[in-house]
């Protein structure tokens, strides 16, 4: 690990002061990072530490709106009785994200703000059509994520929250990676009323929406609905863990177990 | 009366207080006074040209001592690395055995070959030096398959080496063999791959080396399974260190499997460079260097034929296979794809007739090296899975036609048709237990349920035996060894009556400090509390060859035994003189030499305090003291082995295998310590799965870059892969080892491989599959189920 500053701001305007030199980064568990640091494949002049920065952390809820603070550790959104009330896939999901370690540290406006295309939570924002906010605007889950780590934000811009609507109904069913546990495909489906979403990690670059399965359960929000289609390859990885055939494949398995946990089956591994 | 503390207690490990108290001492807690850190500069490139190496601005920055390059240590005269086992070809040549510079010159030939060694005041210093050195590289073409690599027209590892061929050997007899296949009723065909793997022990390598010019004098600290080798390998043959100025120790080690039982160019150029910068220096690897410089295990692709009779009596094996020696020849490299492999084939069977050909063969990749079990589980895995073939296209039951074929104990010793003499073992006991262990006969009832839940059940079961207790000299020096693999041990009596051993074999997990000192304490009845084994040092440890090969127990405990019997024998002798008695008359019963018949004795204690006070001791004949020392060479190798059978349940929807059960039944000959011997299964059995469903190391065949050079994409098996194991020894005693001890440290990697991957196949036998390589990863079992699926919807 390169030398760098490390500075711990008191609130959000000093923090984004601190990074409009556009290379400091900045740090909330630092998951990601630091291992990226360690392996000197990143070397930031300094990094920004905004886990004491007050009114970040925390899950509220408000009507049909839950909002979880951008300092959240996994763990804290796996077990907030708020959340497996409300969005009960999304707390299943934050359980199954990394390990113990992972989860107790990684916070969710670092996952996010990373874009990791084996992230799991990118699949839950990009399903539930939540909002990412940030110390100066509000993005839609749907312009979000632009590619490969690569989101809206700018350079200095921090997450400070994510507000997720309350659906109907939602399921993630995730196939890990047997190596890096990372999703090697992850569906997430959310059904509000008559309209549904289904968001895809780990099978592409980025996080994306999976049309062709939307419409066919906006008309039958079961798992046999699906046995009846397929979806191309084209588009999707080929690495040594799965080609993109085994990929689209996986997608249409996960988003069956996905819509059988949406209507009450237990997540199955 | 103190709790028996000898053979067969299942006492807790001496050595985890240490441990688990946070009080081991690893090489990387070694610190020594001025101390440097040192860093490799390793290839990125698979194959290149060095044509020049500018350190220049790199040797200007802070904190940097020095830099040294491969010329460096030509100029300095440093030798190559030793291969420390030839082969012969078939013809009686001797294998193309290439010079192995200690760091690249000319060329580099594998990512991850050293080219220059970097030492500065503090690791962040040497680590950004390190990225100023410039090397000019000329890339060359690579060529990383063992197929592509005996292709006209592949890219030459060594320029004056033909089709990258290191040698072509062969075991057994062709004739016979042939004579065999023509009167056969039956031949079963198999391909496969065995894949290579990354040992990944849980402590990386590391090396501190300490110059002391006052005495002229080395010592370095490393992670090795054998320091004694270690110290005459790279004094003798390296860096011309005369032996009594050489020290090797080798101190707490975090697990070895193989990997840390060669000479590595790090230790060699540590030790030197401490000389010439007149300074201590600590090098630690990192896990990714580690992928890259650690040797690899297995690696084979082998085709192989079984005939049989009518009945399905094996009549004869033939094996041909190509294994992958890396871009260089490591220090045992040449002798796990030949000796430990070809006279293994055998197994548990009758088989009267054998031919084995292996051609090794040179690639850019990191060399290839014994790896836990080394070359027996490839051909472990080899010989069961052909024999399972053969089951389902005989239509014979998979037990039966095993049952069938088995050496019978009556027939012990059994002289096989490859070399080794079987001394010992009941492999139709070992199998009939597993059956019943694992309720084969219930398993129709299992799949069934399995099914319901929309899970393809498979059973597998695997037979086998082991070589081990490296290593009967003579017949290793038969078969190239370049010296002998005895073993030695002191036991020290001290005034008090207390025990310190020395011993040659080296303590990296397998609780050694345990299991010897139970030797000794079931010998002189002392307790264990009052036993310390000493060992990984060259200057308090006499001479040894340490630790591989399961030979630890097999060698060194019968060396030990045999040292604390001329303590016996020196203490009757001291005793029939302190009780007036002949020497003939004294027994040495539960600790005390006794006049056989009378209630008149001597404790050891008591025997001991003569020995050194010399008071009524018999000094015009003994002398004065009580330390004893044995060296002892084997007769023959062990041969351990045993029935393994495991369950899976494979998810056909996304291809994932689940172990959900695993049996194992091994014969390991007389157990010291039950406890440690089980701990010893696990983990070897776990690698064995790693192996089955998990590990690879992948190289990109058109960069020969390493895919895999990380936990995330080289999968390490993890304790939730795992279902709990029925862990049973039924042991037949080796008729050569104190005690009739056979060694257990590899049997678990031995038997695993082929148990798990006969179930997996069977629980896809419905769709005609026979054959799945390892490993078996959902993506592989996901295709050959959709490619059945789709075959079969073609046919309708």
């Amino acid at each position: 690990m390169r030398e760098f500053a490390y500075h711990r701001p008191g609130d959000l305007q000093a923090a984004v002061a601190l990074l409009a030199d556009g290379e400091s980064r900045p740090v909330s568990g630092g998951m990601t990072l630091l291992p990226t640091m360690k392996q000197r494949l990143a070397a930031p002049p300094a990094l920004v530490d905004l886990s004491t920065i007050p009114g970040m952390a925390g899950v509220t809820v408000e009507g049909r709106t839950v909002t979880v603070g951008a300092l959240s550790t996994h763990e804290s959104v796996a077990s907030s009785p708020e959340i497996v009330a409300c969005i009960p896939a999304l707390a299943s999901l934050a359980g199954v994200i990394g390990d113990p370690a992972v989860r107790h540290r990684g916070t969710i406006g670092g996952s996010v703000a990373n874009a990791d295309p084996g992230a799991d939570y990118p699949a839950a924002v990009l399903g539930l059509d939540a909002t990412v906010v940030t110390d100066r605007r509000e993005i839609g889950a749907d312009d979000f994520f632009i590619g490969l780590f690569t989101t809206a934000l700018a350079p200095d811009e921090i997450i400070t929250a994510i507000r997720f609507p309350v659906p109907d109904a939602a399921g993630y069913a995730k196939f890990r990676s047997q190596a890096s546990r990372f999703a090697l495909v992850g569906v997430f489906v959310a059904r509000f009323g008559p309209f549904v979403r289904v968001a895809v990690t780990g099978a592409a670059p980025c996080v994306f929406r999976q049309k062709d399965i939307e419409e066919v359960l906006a008309r039958d929000f079961t798992p046999s609905a699906l046995t009846r289609i397929s979806i191309a390859p084209s588009g999707l990885n080929s690495d040594i863990h799965a080609d993109s055939e085994y990929r689209a494949h996986l997608v249409m398995v996960m988003a069956r177990r996905a819509v059988e946990q949406a209507l009450g089956a237990p997540a199955r591994p | 009366m103190n709790a028996h503390t000898g053979i067969g207690a299942s006492i807790l490990r001496k050595e985890d207080r240490r441990f688990i108290t946070g009080k081991g001492n690893y090489v990387a807690d070694i610190r020594r006074p001025g101390m440097l850190r040192g860093v490799f500069l390793r290839s990125p490139h698979a194959h290149a040209r060095i044509k020049g190496i500018d350190t220049k601005a790199a040797a200007a920055m802070d904190g940097v001592a020095a830099i040294f390059t491969g010329a460096d240590l030509a100029a300095d005269g440093v030798g190559g690395l030793p291969c420390a086992w030839g082969v012969s070809n078939a013809d009686g040549t001797p294998m193309k055995e290439p010079a192995r510079s200690a760091m690249a010159v000319d060329k580099v030939r594998c990512v991850g070959d050293a080219v220059a060694f970097i030492v500065a005041e503090t690791l962040e210093q040497a680590l950004v030096a390190a990225e100023a050195v410039v090397v000019d590289y000329e890339p060359l073409p690579a060529v990383v398959s063992m197929l592509d690599a005996i292709r006209p027209g592949a890219p030459a590892v060594f320029d004056d080496i033909p089709n990258n061929t290191c040698f072509d050997w062969e075991c057994g007899d062709a004739q016979a063999t042939a004579a065999a296949f023509a009167k056969a009723a039956h031949v079963a065909r198999i391909s496969l791959v065995n894949n290579r793997l990354v040992g990944n022990p849980m402590e990386p390598r590391a090396a501190v080396a300490e110059y002391d010019s006052g005495r002229d004098h080395y010592t370095m600290w490393t992670t090795s399974q054998f320091p004694h080798v270690v110290k005459v390998l790279m004094g003798n043959f390296v860096l011309n260190i005369p032996q009594h100025k050489l020290r090797i120790v080798a101190p707490d080690v975090g697990g070895g499997f193989g990997v840390k039982q060669f000479l590595y160019a790090e230790e060699v150029i540590t030790t030197w460079a401490s000389r010439k910068t007149g300074r201590p220096i600590k090098w630690i690897n990192e896990r990714s260097d580690g992928f890259l410089s650690d040797a690899h295990g297995r690696d084979h692709v082998s085709e192989a034929e079984l005939a049989l009779d009518e009945s399905g009596r094996f009549l004869g094996l033939k094996v041909r296979t190509i294994a992958n020696m890396g871009g260089y020849l490591s220090t045992f490299g040449p002798n796990i794809p030949t000796n430990l492999y070809g006279l293994l084939l055998a197994g548990v069977y009758t088989t009267p007739a054998i031919h084995c050909e292996v051609k090794g063969v040179f690639t850019n990749t990191v060399p290839v090296d014994a790896y836990r079990g080394a070359g027996r589980p490839e051909a472990t895995f080899l010989l069961e899975r052909l024999v399972d073939v053969a089951a389902s296209e005989m239509n014979i039951d998979k037990v039966e036609i095993r049952r069938l074929n088995m050496i019978d104990a009556s027939q012990y010793p059994y002289q096989t048709p490859v070399i080794v003499k079987y001394d010992s073992g009941d492999p139709k006991a070992c199998l009939d237990t597993a059956l019943k262990e694992a309720d084969w006969a219930g398993f129709a009832e299992r799949k069934a349920a399995s099914k319901a839940r929309g899970l393809l059940r498979g059973i597998g079961v695997c037979t086998y035996i082991e070589a081990c207790g490296l290593a009967p000299s003579r017949i290793v020096q038969s078969l190239g060894a370049r010296a002998g693999i005895f073993e030695s041990a002191t036991v020290r009596m001290h005034v008090t009556g207390d025990v310190t051993v020395l011993i040659g074999t080296h303590n990296h997990g397998q609780g050694h400090e345990t299991t010897f000192a139970q030797i000794v304490s079931e010998m002189l009845s002392v307790p264990t509390d009052k036993i310390e084994i000493v060992f990984g040092d060259t200057d308090k440890v006499q001479f040894g060859l340490g630790t591989y090969g399961s030979r630890s127990l097999a060698v060194g405990g019968t060396a030990l035994a045999k040292a604390t019997n001329k303590i016996i024998a020196k203490g009757a002798k001291i005793a029939a003189h302190m009780l007036e008695a002949a020497d003939t008359d004294i027994v040495f019963e539960k600790g005390s030499f006794k006049i056989a018949g009378t209630d008149r004795s001597k404790s050891l204690g008591e025997v001991v305090g003569a020995a050194y006070g010399l008071v009524n001791f018999p000094i015009d004949v003994l002398e004065p003291g009580m330390e004893e020392k044995a060296f002892y060479d084997p007769v023959n190798f062990t041969y351990p082995g045993g029935a393994h059978i495991a369950e899976v349940e494979i998810d056909p929807e996304s291809g994932v295998v689940e172990l959900v059960s695993y049996v194992a039944v091994d014969d390991i000959g007389t157990v010291i310590n039950p406890m440690i011997v089980g701990g010893q299964l696990h983990g070897g059995i776990a690698q064995g799965v790693g192996q089955a469903l998990y590990e690879n190391c992948v190289y990109d065949e058109a960069s020969g870059q390493m895919l895999t050079g990380s936990f995330m994409d080289y999968c390490m098996p993890r304790a939730d892969n795992l279902p709990n194991m029925q862990i049973t020894t039924q042991s037949t005693q080796c008729t050569h080892t104190s005690f009739g001890v056979k060694g257990c440290g590899e049997v678990g990697t031995i038997g695993s491989p082929a148990t798990v991957i006969n179930a997996v196949v069977d629980a896809l036998s419905h769709l005609g599959v026979n054959h799945v390589d390892m490993p078996a990863t959902p993506g592989r079992v996901w295709r050959l189920i959709h490619n059945s699926a789709t075959q079969l919807r073609a046919a309708e």
